[in-house]
């Protein structure tokens, strides 16, 4: 690993400051991704500024039909959590299947979120429940947000601060997980909002993304066999050491009828 | 960058000079000379560098010294009563015999002792997915399993009945 500067921010604009005042400033959270990605020299920012101390960013809290959870809310508290139990307990199993029990106790939400790794559980989370990402900047519709390969809607010095998820009727996540890594070979959310539908894919491509047509044929009818048939063409999924494009294409549909299966039981 | 550091290690104030790159791990056993906590991998994989920040299990080869600095560290070291009396996982290890070569054991007794805290009365299948980011080369996974869920029940005022398979 590079050496660095290291900075601990005080509050939020004081992180921006320090962020934009960099060379090539980045924000280290819990550290799962970025400190792994250092020691590999995969990354080798001039400075690194550390969010842990900054008030205000972590915890849960429930405002009418929204749990809105802390950027800084790491991965354990939010599988623990009895506000996200009873409310959308298909993000407390996703959070609970995130690595491994040592690092859900460091990796952070918006870490996750501001990586946008491909094969992340968390940007299915946030897609799939129709999330707002708020930013010290403004908020970003889940939609917007992921953009790419380890790419968002961020700007340079836009730091995430809460992750605002919509409180569905009810909301199933699966994945194929990688029994290495842990990571979603393909992970998969169902979330039904009153009469409409949001699946969301993460893992399978390079970025996370909806099925539109599952979403349209279980908005007519919420049944496991109305999308049984509906594949999400190989040619645009990953195909890696893991697994090929095509077999990844047959686990989604596969994950999406037993999430389906599971949600209208 | 060299930072000054201070933390709680073991119940006793430590400070050091160390790079803004410095592992904990490193802080630990370079600066500290506490070898207990081990490195095995160096990537997050196989938890035997595990130890408690501020009571919880974290892999201290990816946490830098200066995140730690200002908290209450527990490693292995810091277990065992002064008199040298076994820490009651310990002594469930020790009883189950509950490492091989022992490399994985520190990591193993540190996860053990997190798991005992966040999930008492834990049964035998979900202790082992607890396990799931501490590696043992040796295999010797059953005996872990057992003294893990002896000492859970130990730390927890309950008895242990005995691996599911007898």
């Amino acid at each position: 690993m590079h050496d660095f500067l290291y900075h601990r921010a005080a509050d939020l604009a004081d992180a921006v400051a320090k962020l934009t005042a960099g060379e090539d400033a980045k924000l280290i959270a819990g550290g799962m991704t970025l400190l792994p990605a250092l020691k590999l020299r995969l990354s080798a920012p001039s400075d690194l500024v550390d969010l842990a101390d900054v008030p205000g960013l972590k915890g849960i809290t429930r405002a009418g039909r929204e749990l809105v959870v802390g950027a800084m809310t790491c991965h354990a508290d939010v599988a623990a959590s009895e506000m996200v139990r009873s409310a959308i307990p298909a993000l407390a199993t996703l959070a609970e299947g995130i690595g491994d029990p040592a690092v859900r106790h460091r990796g952070t939400i918006g870490g996750s979120v501001a990586n946008a790794d491909p094969a992340a559980d968390y940007p299915a989370g946030v897609v799939g429940l129709d999330a707002m990402v708020e930013t010290t900047q403004r908020r970003i519709a889940a939609d917007d947000f992921f953009t790419g390969i380890f790419e968002t809607a961020l700007e340079p010095g836009e730091i995430i601060t809460a992750v605002h998820f919509k409180i569905p009727d009810r909301a199933a996540y699966l994945k194929f997980r990688h029994p290495a890594s842990g990571y979603a070979v393909v992970g998969l959310m169902v979330a039904r909002f009153g009469q409409s539908v949001r699946v969301a894919v993460t893992g399978a491509g390079p970025s996370v993304f909806r099925i539109a047509a599952m979403e349209e044929a279980l908005q007519r009818r919420f049944a496991p066999d109305e999308i049984a048939d509906i594949k999400v063409a190989a040619t645009s999924l990953l195909g890696d050491i893991h697994c090929s494009a095509e077999y990844r294409s047959h686990l989604v549909t596969v994950l999406a009828r037993r999430a389906v299966a599971a949600l209208a039981a | 960058m060299r930072i000054d550091v201070k933390m709680t290690v073991n119940g006793k104030p430590v400070s050091g000079s160390v790079e803004a790159r410095t592992l904990l791990v490193q802080f630990l056993r370079e600066h500290l000379r506490m070898t207990g906590t081990h490195v095995g991998c160096d990537t997050s994989q196989c938890g035997c560098c595990i130890v408690h920040v501020d009571g919880k299990a974290i892999k201290s080869c990816t946490m830098l010294a200066v995140q730690a600095a200002g908290t209450s560290i527990t490693t292995i070291e810091g277990l065992a009563a002064p008199d040298g009396t076994l820490h009651p996982m310990q002594d469930a290890f020790r009883e189950h015999h509950g490492l091989q070569c022992g490399f994985c054991t520190p990591g193993m007794v540190m996860i053990g002792v997190d798991i005992a805290r966040r999930l008492p009365g834990a049964d035998e299948k979900t202790v082992r997915h607890q396990l799931e980011g501490n590696i043992c080369r040796c295999t010797g996974y059953q005996g872990i399993v057992e003294a893990i869920m002896d000492g859970s029940a130990r730390l927890n005022g309950t008895s242990y009945e005995g691996p599911s398979h007898a």
